[in-house]
């Protein structure tokens, strides 16, 4: 698919909205349904990843200096990483 | 040639069907359908017919089954009535929305309760947003022809949407009428092997039936409707190209003696046949009477619609369904609102009877056409005139 979804018309869907395309959910923005995102101080970080496992999206990546962030197209503010996180890295914030 | 034989319109419809090479049916038995089915099974078992028959434990599991069948590229036909077709009601939008080209006949039942196996058309209204095609018929010969015609036109790679074709249960469905079926050659030229754009293949595999956030959801709507709508010229043109091949020809609104007529009934379906012989006995005492029928239901023909009715003063719409608690009877309530915006509308006068069974004989027909044009002129406080009850 070469639109994103909020840009193909009612013309782009195949018959019956049949997908052909695998793994096209990847394109589906859960984002939006954030009401909170989570803000990192790394300074506490040990890396230890706990974030990463419990986040339900599995939208956390490691960063090219190891820290775990998390990607906002997906992250639904959910604030499980806030509560695992033993060192209180991460604190949610209002969007 | 073929020949004119006397049977059963059920067995009758089994035929077309076995005719029409049908990859698979997959029905659950109700009355008054039962027959139909019935004799699909027999065909099957004893060869005669080489499908899948996938006897199932409901009608909401046949129209299941119906939905993995089509979307194989397998021709497919069920068949249901009255409850049959509500407990399939979920399924039913599935089929459409997911453009599944499956035919199937409803033998117009009531619904319960009082139980009722006799028919009305209160399971066809019922199913009249779920995006399928619906046709009426009026006798054994329409049901075969429209029959064969379903098949093509769900098929047409510019329809693909599911097609039923309601007949009254019994009044058609169990009478023995002179049936003319085609040769097998004939449908064969007739109907093209279904080509299934999008199949289940392993080969290249596809997903069906899948989520559709709000960002898309209305997107697949309107294309779903725009489609269903644009499926009339498909339908048009099949029934014009069955009328070149087998001599008669079906249209979406059927008009008797409308010509220089001040005042239409409108019926759909088997009372229509009497209402005919109504017809011609008030044409014969000099009344300006004609009978139109409404034979394609969904898409609305509005266009043709509007057409048969724009030079009369009076309209009299006879349903065999309730809405209960609402505008008087389904049929009645769309052609007001279809004739709405233009002009030159004619007063509009709504029955319902013929409920559950209820005949309606020429007599009848003769009260309600003399009296919906008394109030035409005098005017009614009523949404809707009942007939035939007892005070
Ligand atoms: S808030 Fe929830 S969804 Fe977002 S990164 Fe944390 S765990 Fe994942
Ligand atoms: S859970 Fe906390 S400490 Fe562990 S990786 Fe995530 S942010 Fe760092």
């Amino acid at each position: 698919m070469t639109k994103k979804e909020d840009e193909l018309t009612w013309k782009d869907l195949e018959i019956g909205a049949v997908i052909t395309e695998p793994g096209n959910a990847s394109q589906y923005r859960t984002g939006d349904w954030r009401t909170q995102k989570p803000v990192h101080d790394f300074s506490r970080c040990i890396k230890c990843g706990l974030c990463m496992i419990y986040c339900p999206e599995a939208c956390r990546f490691q960063n090219k200096e190891g820290y775990f962030e998390a990607d906002l197209f997906y992250c639904k503010g959910c604030g499980i990483c806030y509560r695992e996180c033993p060192t209180m890295v991460i604190t949610m914030e209002e969007e | 040639m073929a020949q004119r034989v006397g049977m059963e319109v059920s067995v009758a419809i089994g035929e077309i069907v076995k005719l029409a090479n049908t990859d698979v049916v997959s029905a659950y038995p109700i009355t008054p359908q039962t027959h139909i089915v019935e004799h699909l099974a027999e065909l099957v078992a004893d060869g005669e017919l080489d499908a899948e028959y996938i006897p199932v434990e409901s009608e909401h599991s046949a129209m299941s089954a119906c939905l993995g069948s089509a979307a194989t590229g397998a021709r497919t036909f069920t068949a249901t009535a009255g409850q049959g077709l509500e407990l399939m009601h979920e399924v039913l939008y599935v089929a459409s929305s997911m453009r599944l080209p499956i035919v199937m006949t409803v033998a117009n039942r009531a619904l319960s309760s009082p139980l009722s196996v006799w028919s009305d058309h209160s399971d066809a209204m019922a199913c009249r947003d779920t995006g399928w095609i619906q046709i009426f018929v009026e006798n054994g010969q329409e049901a075969v022809d429209n029959t064969l015609c379903a098949f093509r036109i769900a098929e047409d790679n510019n329809v693909l949407l599911p097609v039923m074709i309601h007949l009254d249960g019994f009044h058609v469905s169990h009478v023995i009428e002179p049936i003319l079926l085609p040769e097998q050659s004939q449908v064969d030229a007739f109907l093209p092997k279904n080509n299934y754009p999008l199949p289940l293949d392993t080969d290249k595999p596809v997903a069906m039936g899948d989520f559709g956030p709000p960002v898309i959801y209305t997107e697949a709507k309107w294309a779903q409707e725009v489609n269903l709508r644009k499926s009339k010229e498909t339908i048009l043109k099949v029934w014009q190209e069955f009328g070149k091949s087998f001599s008669r020809y079906y249209k979406p609104v059927e008009c008797y003696r409308c010509e220089d007529a001040d005042t239409l009934l409108l019926t759909m379906g088997s009372y229509s046949e009497t209402a005919m012989t109504t017809i011609d006995k008030m044409r014969g005492e000099g009344k300006k009477i004609g009978l139109i029928r409404i034979r394609l239901w969904r898409p609305f023909p509005f266009e043709e619609f509007r057409q048969a009715v724009k030079d009369i003063k009076t309209l009299i719409v006879l349903d065999r369904a309730i809405s209960f608690g609402g505008p008087g009877g389904p049929v009645c309530s769309e052609i007001r609102s279809a004739l709405y915006s233009q002009n030159n509308r004619p007063e509009i006068v709504s029955f319902i009877g013929g409920l559950g069974g209820r005949d309606i004989t020429v007599a009848g027909f003769e009260e309600i056409i003399n009296s919906g044009m008394e109030i035409a002129e005098t005017g009614s406080d009523n949404e809707f005139e009942i007939f035939g009850v007892r005070e």
